[in-house]
């Protein structure tokens, strides 16, 4: 277990290192930075400035070098546009986006284990189709799209939920449901794949042979082992969310981590935009991490793998 | 793994249906896009100011001189919705070729040689599933300069991990099989061993994820064009005609749900297309 341990723990700040490389270089796309700092008609002398305030007069690697050692130290830089420091600036919209996270994952929760089970259950029958076709949907729509017709019901019709903003629950309601029924369609498929297979197993016939009311059978032995392989999904979408949030925040004007992403990448802020790209990775890293020890802790088998 | 191969994960539907509908939907949006020029009732670019979102047919205030009514700008929109599709299938296809071209080789060659080769292969995966897609795809269009084809190139470079996963399984499977050992052995050489032995055989996974990356390239690049860092007006992307009537969305909805419903539309006729292709060429895997 231990050398697993180790072994996986270094390739996770082996690819966390490289994706810092590949953050740190993105500046770069645009060719010389100072120059789409200081914009188009910028005075020679400007350019200059810039380039020397910056440090980016000095050799690719050591400003590299001088970046990730400030980072390991804890100071992130200091943001263009908002003209503060990065990390109280991130970590005050992180809960948000976590939260927002958090939120869409349980509405994803919520209409694919039902749905699924229920699929499963009733396998080709209409109410299987009935379950495709919200699967099928939600997977079809652009989920911009998806949210727009929420503001369209919810906001404008209804009145029932504010259009944009955030502070109150009422404003994470529409962005949790757009980003969760994004999500439910690859836990659904995985849900009735598993409760297909579980309920052809020996052990639920035996239980249904020994009378077991139908709902016992179905949800204390049935959904159990079907539900495993959801743990380990649900590591996984929690980070896709985390990233996808950046168009539904911007729809919803949230103010969480991935409007300002959007922010950022359109002031050119590109300190900010630098260290959001890493920690969604390294927050992604850590959630594959955990979820990968956490399997191998539960199954000996992966270990030697 | 069939998690990473269906787009719906519903692989006992019946007599291939999926296939027929998937194939006749998105055979009629190629039609709309390739045939654009002789259907459409005007030109897509113009701006007629005194017929300003003008609603479709269908409202009272309709006029079948424009069928789906014209946006903001007096602009036909059902001349923009078929010119719109040219765009999505140009993407579409575009960046399932260069991505596939990439994770092909990167997953054949891991497959084949295994060892150090998959190790370097795998952790080029793991790194590029780390970082998130649309992020990425923002900050670098946005660093390297909006256009379609920065969109082509960004998503193609950025898409290319669900081809390396499965072409490397796929190949390490076909690798085992006798017909490989014996084309070894009558000293054919790697790369032809590759090209006519392994790639023939693993071409029916390859054909299923182009279609699935196409279908996600196609909701990326409407997701950059929504949020203004994609495609770049007056061209009519379905992506970017939802964000311009942004504004109009509270009288004018139909502005936004006739190029959203196109996009779903479109999705779901790639992924059903997917879906039936993965039953027809794969049948041993249906289970």
């Amino acid at each position: 277990m231990l050398a697993y341990l180790v072994k996986r723990l270094g390739l996770a700040v082996l690819v966390a290192l490289t994706v810092s490389v590949i953050a740190y270089m993105l500046l770069y796309l645009s060719g010389d930075p100072a120059l789409a700092i200081a914009g188009e008609g910028a005075r020679q002398a400007d350019i200059d400035l810039i380039r020397k305030t910056y440090g980016f007069d000095r050799p690719l690697i050591v400003q590299y070098g001088d970046w990730l050692l400030k980072l390991l130290r804890g100071d992130l830089g200091v943001s263009m546009y908002f003209k503060t420091d990065v990390a109280p600036l991130i970590f005050s919209k992180l809960s948000t986006t976590l939260l927002l996270a958090v939120y869409a994952l349980t509405v994803a929760l919520v209409i694919s284990v039902p749905l699924g089970v229920l699929a499963a259950i009733y396998k080709n029958s209409w109410i299987d189709r009935l379950c495709l076709a919200v699967a099928v949907v939600g997977q079809s729509m652009p989920n911009f799209f998806f949210a727009l017709i929420l503001i369209m019901l919810f906001s404008i019709s209804w009145r029932l939920l504010p259009v944009s903003g955030s502070g109150t629950w009422q404003h994470f309601v529409m962005p949790a449901i757009t980003l969760g029924y994004y999500a439910a369609p690859a836990f659904m498929r995985l849900i009735r794949a598993g409760m297909i297979e579980v309920l052809s197993a020996d052990y639920i016939r035996t239980a249904r042979a020994k009378g077991l009311p139908t709902h016992t059978v179905i949800f204390k032995h049935a959904l159990r082992n079907a539900i495993v392989p959801v743990v380990a999904l649900a590591a996984v979408q929690l980070g896709f969310l985390l990233g996808g949030s950046i168009v539904i925040e911007t729809i919803f004007a949230l103010d969480g981590l991935g409007y300002l992403a959007y922010q950022s990448i359109t002031f050119k802020d590109y300190p900010v935009t630098q260290i959001i790209v890493l920690l969604l990775s390294v927050i992604y890293i850590l959630l594959t991490l955990a979820s990968d020890v956490a399997n191998a802790w539960l199954d000996p088998r992966i270990r030697v793998a | 793994m069939p998690g990473w191969i269906h787009a719906f994960g519903w692989p006992d539907m019946k007599n291939n249906k999926a296939l027929y509908v998937g194939c006749g939907l998105l055979l009629i949006i190629f039609c709309m896009a390739i045939f654009a020029p002789w259907l459409s009732p005007h030109d897509p670019y113009f701006q007629d100011l005194t017929y300003r979102t003008v609603p479709p047919v269908w409202y009272e205030q309709g006029t079948w001189l424009h069928p789906l009514g014209t946006d903001q700008l007096g602009r036909d929109y059902l001349s923009r919705l078929f010119y719109g599709a040219r765009i999505s299938l140009l993407i579409g296809a575009s960046v399932a070729v260069i991505s596939g071209l990439i994770g092909c080789t990167m997953g054949m060659l891991a497959g084949y040689f295994g060892g150090r080769i998959d190790m370097i292969v795998s952790f080029f995966v793991t790194t590029r599933l780390s970082m998130p897609v649309i992020l990425v795809a923002l900050a670098t269009v946005a660093l390297v300069g909006s256009s379609m084809w920065v969109v082509i190139m960004v998503l193609g470079l950025l898409k290319w991990d669900r081809f390396a996963v499965v072409m490397r399984s796929a190949t390490q499977q076909v690798r085992a099989m006798e017909y490989v050992a014996a084309a070894q052995s009558a000293g054919a050489s790697t790369l032809r061993i590759l090209l006519t032995e392994v790639l023939p055989n693993v071409l029916p996974h390859l054909i299923v994820i182009a279609t699935l990356e196409a279908a996600s390239a196609i909701l990326l690049e409407a997701a950059l064009s929504f949020l203004g860092l994609g495609v770049q007006p007056p061209l009519p992307s379905w992506g970017l005609m939802i964000s311009e009537a942004k504004s109009y969305m509270f009288f004018s909805f139909w502005l936004i749900a006739i190029p959203g419903t196109a996009l779903a539309v479109l999705i779901f006729a790639i992924n059903l297309a997917g879906d039936g292709l993965h039953q027809w060429l794969t049948p041993q895997e249906r289970g």
